[in-house]
């Protein structure tokens, strides 16, 4: 059974100290929905209100239509994932995946079967009489999926679930995760802080920082139509210009530095005016190095790193600032250090805020 | 704000629970003895003349120096023999190391005045070795009664809880630091006085305290041994069950005396722990190395030398055990004969049945008490666990001869006449013992990691299916080794035990002191070789079933 969740005006307080002030969410049945932020924003603590190990300040916790804040966590039928894998030691792992069975109403053969199954799926079987610690880290969290699963929970809930190993399992992991949540259809909700994570497993991915969600979004809207600066700078990375907008009869658009203007189509006319100032992300792939000096902003190469299938260039502005640049690396010469060059953008993609970043200006 | 009341919850009737029978068995009589100790014996009125008497007469007062005395000299003398022990043991290589520390371990695990009786017939008046050297060469030996014999006799039980901490702290030593000091120059003693010493210092203040304690509120040594060397706890015991006539009253005041002098101490040592606590868990142990020829040689004289020392005295009572002895059981004779054994198994016997019935429920309940507790306070901290976290260690300052007492005050009244049956005993020996089950407990749960239990819940395991399916197991070999020395204190407590007794409830230990104290040499020796054997028994379950070999004091 897949239920939502609908949390509505949450507030959590640590002794005087409120950690979420007011949070609203809705997450569909089904839906693979991850929490990201960085470190101390909240999420553990959002996640353990869900789950049940908070208390709750105030606001409100559905699954479904039913109303949980005050229903035990042994009650919720959720599964969980802890970032330590919380696995019980002194149990087999077939014993861990079949704990939350044993809870239940199931005879021997069904509890039997039912772990199997998760074991098969989540390919330990092999390891099924060994005990915890004689299991390599991936193999534990494996373990740790399992029995959270077996109890076919209506909500899966994971904590960081793959901070804990090494780069090239966590790619594994994550697209194991990603495969069996799809396959069972589970309603998940996924902590992490690392966003890369989080755009290759999300449906769909809340932004937070201090207490607070800044942008709930697809990976994709995440990423090209950042809401305010703050995702837009959290969320991959980005060059942050200051500029002015020019509204005339022509269009609107931006004015460089050397006064050349930009003409920005995605801008909303109603909610700009001649010379407001404003702040500019421009992602390292929506400069266009143009070496012939036709058309853009002045800059001079500082240095490049070539990393195969792009060249990262960091380039200088007239006025000083830094910036970087990726483009697709070439057969031909790597521009030298101190070339001067003109940057030419792609204004479909860019992103322009209010000056105190807080609001998007484009559509 | 959302919140209802919170709903009925184990953890919650726990606490109360808990929190009552803390009240009931430990404040309510330790109350009991501080209005006692205000009150005029004959008129029943308010007074302070206890405390006066206490105060004013040198013969009352210097009791509680000599207590000091005795305390200081013990514990200054404990570290010395022990701190070198635990180094040699874990820094070096040690032939029969595992035997060795076997026997540390079984020599501190005797009743100390079951020591004292053994240095008497020893080393006493009347001691073979003293009348071996008197008849053969003709020394004299120096008296082994009053302050000396008490403090050897203390010395030699007490040194291995020193030998114990302070191997912990050794063993938490990464093995790196000792290779940085020797790469800077440091080696030898050099390094153990600059760096091993200040690694080891709150272990080194914890064992001292400990032994400090221990000594001072040692009833059976002094009163076997001190002859005229009068120690509080003695003054406590004599004027309650007084030869001179009893005097509650005075026994409650020299009681009170007693806790706020333990308390002081205690708090002294909380301080001084606190300016020299850090955090330390080494990566790489100690590994233990071969010494050099002469060194090596030194140090297993001194390793084996300490031992035999503390263990010689045990092992005569055992010898004693199976001579002949004149029919009534007082005067060995020459030739060796099974009669103390066969007496005590037919007039006895229940004194062992006793030992296993109130010393085994005693154990139970105190692990049950120390599981709930340990998990109130680190799991549930709240303010009602925060109380009892308190007062699960005050009994740790209050000296067995007042628990005693105060037990006697508080229940010899006919609404709940505990006193004369076992269960008075059980709940002092539960007094006694559960704040070192509950620190190691509670050292124990703070490892296991939250999210364990909080899993459990989330897959649909209740609190209390949480507890004895996830948490117990986990915690089970730690408990099992406190527990192995928890078997072990209780069957040779004496001190609180020895005012609750009756005849009916009478253990071995109780039993060997009577018999001692009747003069009945034969019969004591057999008991307390059975005793011994109990203590060897448990000591080789442990060792069959511990995973580690670690045993939690
Ligand atoms: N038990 C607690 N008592 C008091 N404050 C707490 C407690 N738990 C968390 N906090 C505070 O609440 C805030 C949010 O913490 P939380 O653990 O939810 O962060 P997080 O987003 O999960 O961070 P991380 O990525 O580091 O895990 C932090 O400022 C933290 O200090
Ligand atoms: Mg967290």
């Amino acid at each position: 059974m897949n239920v939502g969740i609908k949390i509505d005006h949450a507030v959590k307080i640590y002794k005087g100290f409120t950690a979420i002030h007011d949070l609203s969410l809705d997450i569909k049945p089904g839906e693979f929905f991850t929490l990201l932020g960085p470190s101390g924003c909240g999420k553990t603590t959002l996640l353990r209100m869900i789950a049940g190990f908070n208390s709750i300040e105030g606001g409100k916790f559905y699954f479904g239509d039913r109303l949980i804040n005050d229903l035990d966590p042994s009650k919720r039928n959720i599964g969980m994932v802890f970032q330590n894998y919380a696995i019980f030691p002194h149990l087999t792992v077939r014993k861990n995946v079949a704990f939350g069975l044993q809870n239940r109403k199931m005879s021997k053969e069904q509890i039997q079967a039912q772990t199997d199954k998760f074991l098969k799926l989540m390919k330990i079987d092999e390891y099924a009489d060994r005990m915890p610690e004689q299991l390599s880290g991936g193999q534990q969290q494996r373990v740790a999926l399992a029995r959270a699963l077996a109890i076919e929970p209506d909500v899966l809930l994971m904590d960081e679930p793959l901070s804990n190993l090494d780069a090239k399992l966590r790619v594994e992991m994550r697209e194991a995760i990603k495969e069996i949540q799809n396959s069972l259809g589970i309603t998940t909700v996924y902590v992490t802080h690392d966003q890369e994570e989080a755009m290759a497993v999300s449906d769909r991915i809340a932004v937070m920082n201090k207490g607070d969600i800044q942008q709930i979004g697809t990976p994709k809207a995440l990423y090209q139509r950042p809401e305010n600066l703050f995702v837009a700078t959290f969320i991959g990375r980005t060059n942050v210009i200051n500029s002015k907008i020019y509204k005339d009869a022509s269009g609107v658009g931006i004015v460089t530095d050397e006064g050349e203007k930009v003409p920005v189509a995605a801008l909303i006319p109603e909610l700009v005016e001649d010379g407001q100032e404003v702040v500019v992300s421009i992602r390292p792939e929506e400069f266009v190095i143009d070496q012939n000096n036709t058309k853009g902003i002045s800059a001079t190469v500082v240095y490049s790193t070539f990393l195969g299938l792009n060249t990262h260039y960091f380039c200088d502005l007239d006025n000083g600032q830094r910036v970087e640049i990726i483009q697709e690396s070439k057969i031909d010469d790597i521009i030298q250090n101190g070339t001067k060059l003109k940057l030419d953008i792609k204004t479909e993609k860019i992103n322009i805020y209010t000056k105190d970043g807080s609001k998007a200006l484009v559509k | 704000m959302t919140r209802k009341l919170k709903k009925f919850d184990f953890w919650v009737v726990a606490s109360i629970v808990v929190l009552a029978l803390y009240i009931l068995f430990m404040l309510y009589p330790m109350l009991k003895v501080l209005i006692q100790s205000f009150v005029d014996s004959e008129t029943g009125k308010f007074s302070l003349m206890h405390f006066q008497k206490f105060f004013s007469q040198p013969y009352y007062f210097g009791t509680l120096l000599n207590s000091f005395k005795v305390a200081v000299a013990s514990a200054f003398f404990a570290l010395l023999i022990g701190i070198p022990l635990a180094y040699f043991y874990n820094v070096y290589r040690i032939r029969g190391a595992k035997t060795l520390q076997m026997l540390i371990i079984l020599s501190s695990m005797s009743a100390p005045f079951l020591g004292a009786y053994s240095w008497i017939l020893l080393l006493g008046r009347s001691g073979v070795i003293t009348k071996f050297l008197e008849g053969l060469l003709g020394i004299t030996m120096p008296s082994i009664y009053g302050f000396k014999g008490i403090v050897l006799v203390l010395v030699s039980k007490l040194y291995p809880l020193v030998f114990l901490y302070v191997s912990g702290a050794i063993k938490n030593i990464d093995s790196s630091l000792l290779e940085a000091s020797a790469n800077m120059g440091r080696t030898g003693l050099k390094r153990f006085f600059t760096v091993v010493i200040p690694l080891c210092m709150p272990s080194i203040l914890a064992a001292a305290l400990m032994v400090f304690m221990r000594a001072l509120a040692d009833f059976g040594t002094p009163m076997m041994i001190g002859e005229g060397y009068m120690t509080f706890p003695v003054i406590i015991y004599t004027s309650y069950v007084g030869e001179v006539g009893t005097d509650h009253n005075f026994a409650s005041a020299v009681s009170i005396i007693a806790v706020v002098i333990t308390l002081i101490v205690f708090l002294a040592q909380s301080y001084a722990t606190k300016k020299t606590t850090f955090s330390m868990s080494a990566m790489h142990h100690i590994e233990r190395k071969e010494a050099k020829t002469l060194p090596s040689i030194l140090m297993h004289i001194y390793s084996y030398g300490v031992v035999a020392v503390s263990i010689f005295p045990q092992i005569y009572l055992i010898y004693l055990s199976f001579r002949k002895t004149s029919s009534n059981g007082n005067a060995f004779k020459p030739g060796f004969s099974l009669d103390s054994y066969k007496y005590v198994f037919e007039n006895m016997g229940s004194s062992i049945w006793n030992t296993i019935r109130i010393c085994g429920g005693a154990l139970i309940l105190i692990i049950i008490m120390a599981i709930l507790i340990s998990y109130l306070v680190v799991r549930r901290n709240n303010a009602i666990n925060r109380v009892i976290d308190t007062m699960s260690m005050i009994p740790y300052i209050i000296p067995g001869a007042v628990i005693g007492i105060a037990l006697i005050l508080a229940f010899n009244n006919p609404k709940f006449p505990l006193v004369g049956t076992a269960w008075i005993l059980i709940i002092s020996m539960c007094i006694r013992r559960i704040p070192y089950t509950i620190r190691s407990s509670v050292a124990i749960l703070g490892q296991i990691p939250m999210s364990i239990d909080e899993a459990s819940e989330s897959l649909g395991a209740g609190k209390l299916k949480t507890l004895i399916k996830v948490t117990i197991p986990m915690m089970l070999n730690g408990i099992f080794s406190g527990a192995v020395m928890s078997w072990v204190t209780l069957i040779t407590e004496l001190s609180s035990s020895l005012l609750l007794y009756t005849f009916r409830t009478m253990t071995l230990n109780i039993a060997v002191y009577v018999m001692v104290a009747k003069g009945s040499d034969g019969r004591a020796c057999a008991m307390a070789t059975i005793l011994t054997l109990f203590t060897v028994i448990t000591l080789l379950i442990f060792n069959k079933f511990s995973k580690d070999g670690e045993i939690m004091m």
